[in-house]
């Protein structure tokens, strides 16, 4: 055992706060979070920014530009070129923050995989942290997160029985186990065939990409995702000015509008300049490996040769390109 | 210019009316303004102001629009007789079947619209403007076949009553290949609407080859009992007489398929629940028992369930199906019935639990179902003005006035009870 019990104890006491203060998915009580939203509470608590209406907050000429905007895999690079300033111009604007986005193109030779160590992972979140600032994540209470950690009793796979919202004073809890789940990138993704506008598609490195300007927001992607990995914008999500990550990505972690759908990206803004991604970096004890599938050097290839190796409800047939793994 | 006379003639039939009329058509628009209010409050806010989230994704809009695209579909069920059996007493009020389909198709997009996060970027379905993801997403079908049966119906009411608007009688060749192009169509829209859900194989609950016939099955429930009520109501209004042989023959219809209907529903209980163990049982735990405390849509399912029964037990006596009183009775409870269970109690049981085993349960907001009533409110607006300008039309009441061919009206309008002769 790496982590003696009074590190866990420090783990999970640090964890919690860090949880509260920046008010993420760990709200324990489900029908709490309805209520609050059928109260309307949640889309009015605390925010400024939201004040903006839904499509507004811009100027005319930004506005006909984006409206008329085209399908990202459709536009030129004089188009491209002008929706990026576009987006550096409503962050300015929106968030008050100077952010710089950029649509760096998929390396060649390069297909992302990820693969989880389920004996390391402990429970820990700091795995949903790290990608909710990462990611540009709204901070309040309703928000989303890509990542879902979930607890389960030792000896059991069915899902129905696992809790995404567990808040024990530490963790791991004896008995349980934890299996975080996030978009599996399939190889064959249900969610991209649904889409009926073609704003969700596989990029060559293989990570499946949201358009978030071309999206219409029927959220029949939602429907078609096994692993419950889509999720939609209910309202202009909110990030105090001093959050901003300001390195972002048109398909990426770039501030998401409100009514559209968006998923995790393999940290695509990350990934292609040949970071890790902030969720493997974040795990503190190392239960994430990251790399490139197409290497047959890269430490992903040896976990799938030699280690215990599956994948969840693989029996869908999606192809995930997410594997779990044991020692 | 004919075609400009037709549609001003028409237009100032809107126009006429009593004061019931006026009642009813301004109690229809305040709805609507209602709807439009809060709606405006939805496209501002976000659809935060609806109860729903990601947990359930689709709800009170989305059961509505399934089950409306049913309404639209049974529309066959008087094109059917009418042209294939030559039923002449059908024939005489298939335009009212059209128009339902008319008003069905428009008030179903109207809610798909109203679910969109996005509804500036509709033009990114346009077909090359924006991108159509065709034949792969059963969205896209789905609005594809929307669409073509809306242009289909449109045609081919259009087709008919300018020419008895004309005084001539329509070419048989000219339109009857896209009556039974419609059929097809009709059965088409549902089935596809059916696949939308069912194509989902992360979705147990939906993922199974019975949702398309209990759509269709279900469809021809709703769709009779709601013209056998629209029927009387038109007779006695005195726009149309309404042969007593036709809500006969809609009635029996309807009672067949609400057996089949409560057949397919029992078939579906007991491969749920006689094995545990099927992912599909969780969704169907929860929704007819409830699962681990959960259980909101409980009295909802059992509610349509028992409607539904005593709807199928008047309708199968004989003497009380031939009654006009029990026979709105039952009419009203199928229709509900049908409401309930093909439209919440079949989408959000989809979402519950997710796929990742959460058990969120959605309740509609007051704002949201206020948005629906106003759509509600525009389909049947849509219906009242399509009757009203329309009936005169084929009675011939309303005809084109400069001289060139007069047509006395043949049958005017009769107010008096329902005759009981049949025209078979
Ligand atoms: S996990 Fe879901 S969102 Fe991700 S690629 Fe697969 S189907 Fe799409
Ligand atoms: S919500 Fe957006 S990405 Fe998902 S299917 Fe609809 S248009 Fe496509």
């Amino acid at each position: 055992m790496v982590w003696n019990n009074h590190e866990n104890s420090n783990m999970s006491d640090q964890h919690d706060v860090s949880t509260q203060s920046a008010g993420t998915v760990t709200v324990p009580d489900p029908h709490r979070r309805r209520l609050l939203k059928q109260l309307g509470i949640a889309g009015a608590a605390g925010t400024t920014a939201a004040s903006a209406p839904a499509w507004g907050g811009s100027t005319l000429l930004d506005a006909l530009g984006g409206f008329f905007q085209d399908q990202y895999q459709r536009m030129s690079p004089s188009e491209i070129e002008a929706a990026l300033a576009r987006i550096e111009r409503k962050a300015k604007r929106d968030l008050g923050v100077d952010i710089h986005c950029d649509n760096t193109p998929p390396q060649a030779g390069v297909v992302f995989g990820y693969a989880l160590n389920v004996s390391r992972c402990r429970g820990y979140r700091d795995c949903v942290q790290a990608c909710i600032q990462e990611n540009n994540h709204g901070r309040d209470p309703s928000s989303t997160a890509y990542i879902r950690v979930l607890e389960l009793d030792h000896g059991q796979m069915n899902l129905e029985q696992a809790d995404q919202y567990y808040d024990p004073e530490t963790v791991p809890v004896p008995g349980k186990y934890y299996l975080p789940v996030q978009c599996m990138q399939c190889a064959d993704p249900p969610c991209v065939k649904a889409c009926p506008v073609e704003a969700t598609w596989m990029e060559p490195d293989g990570i499946v990409v949201v358009d978030y300007d071309w999206c219409i927001g029927c959220r029949y992607c939602m429907t078609a995702c096994p692993y419950w990995a889509r999720h939609f914008n209910w309202k202009q999500p909110t990030i105090p000015a001093d959050q901003v990550n300001p390195d972002t990505h048109y398909l990426g972690n770039r501030p998401r509008p409100v009514g559209v759908v968006e998923k995790c990206h393999f940290c695509i803004q990350r990934t292609r300049k040949g970071r890790l991604p902030a969720c493997a970096e974040a795990c503190p004890t190392g239960a994430r490996v990251f790399g490139n599938l197409l290497d047959p050097h890269s430490e992903i290839r040896y976990v799938l040769a030699n280690k215990p190796v599956f994948q969840l409800k693989s029996e869908l047939g999606t192809e995930p390109k997410f594997w779990y793994f044991t020692d | 210019m004919l075609i400009q006379n037709f549609f001003r003639d028409g237009c100032k039939e809107l126009l006429r009316g009593g004061w019931m009329y006026r009642l009813w058509v301004g109690l229809l628009l305040l709805m609507i303004a209602a709807g439009g209010g809060f709606y405006l409050e939805q496209l501002d806010q976000g659809l935060v102001i609806t109860g729903l989230s990601d947990q359930v994704s689709w709800g009170y809009y989305i059961a509505n629009f399934a089950f409306l695209v049913g309404i639209a579909a049974s529309a066959v069920l008087l094109v059917i007789p009418a042209y294939i059996f030559n039923r002449k007493d059908i024939e005489e009020v298939v335009l009212l079947g059209e128009a339902m389909a008319v008003a069905a198709v428009v008030t179903a997009i109207l809610f798909v619209v109203i679910d969109l996060g996005r509804p500036d970027r509709l033009w990114h379905l346009i077909p090359l403007l924006g991108r159509f993801h065709f034949p792969q997403s059963l969205l896209a079908w789905d609005v594809l076949v929307l669409s073509g049966y809306l242009v289909l119906n449109c045609a081919i009411s259009f087709y008919l009553l300018f020419c008895h608007y004309r005084g001539r009688s329509p070419v048989f060749g000219r339109y009857f290949p896209f009556v039974i192009l419609a059929m097809f169509w009709a059965i088409g829209i549902h089935t596809v609407t059916a696949f939308l859900f069912s194509a989902n194989s992360a979705r147990p609950f939906w993922h199974g080859a019975l949702l398309g016939p209990r759509f269709i099955a279900s469809a021809f429930v709703s769709g009779p009992a709601l013209l056998i009520v629209a029927l009387q109501i038109i007779h006695r209004i005195g726009h149309l007489r309404v042969n007593r042989s036709v809500i006969e023959t809609l009635a029996l219809i309807m009672t067949v398929s609400l057996q089949i209907s409560l057949f397919f529903v029992g078939a579906e209980l007991f491969t749920d629940f006689y094995n545990t163990g099927s992912q599909h049982v969780a969704s169907s735990k929860y929704l007819y028992l409830g699962l681990d405390g959960f259980s909101g849509l409980r009295p909802w399912i059992w509610t349509a369930l028992t409607l539904n029964g005593i709807a199928v037990t008047i309708l199968m006596i004989h003497p009380l199906r031939r009654n006009l009183v029990t026979l709105n009775t039952a009419c009203l409870l199928a229709y509900c019935g049908v409401w309930m269970e093909k439209g919440m109690a079949l989408v959000v049981p989809g979402f519950i639990p997710t796929p990742l085993g959460e058990i969120f349960e959605y309740l509609p907001t007051v704002s949201e179902v206020i948005i629906a009533t106003g759509c509600w409110a525009v389909g049947v607006l849509l219906f009242t003005l399509l009757v009203k300008a329309g009936a005169p039309l084929e009675l011939g009441r309303l005809h084109r006035t400069d001289g060139e061919q007069d047509v006395v009206a043949a049958n005017g309008p009769s107010g008096g009870p329902i005759p009981t002769s049949s025209a078979q």
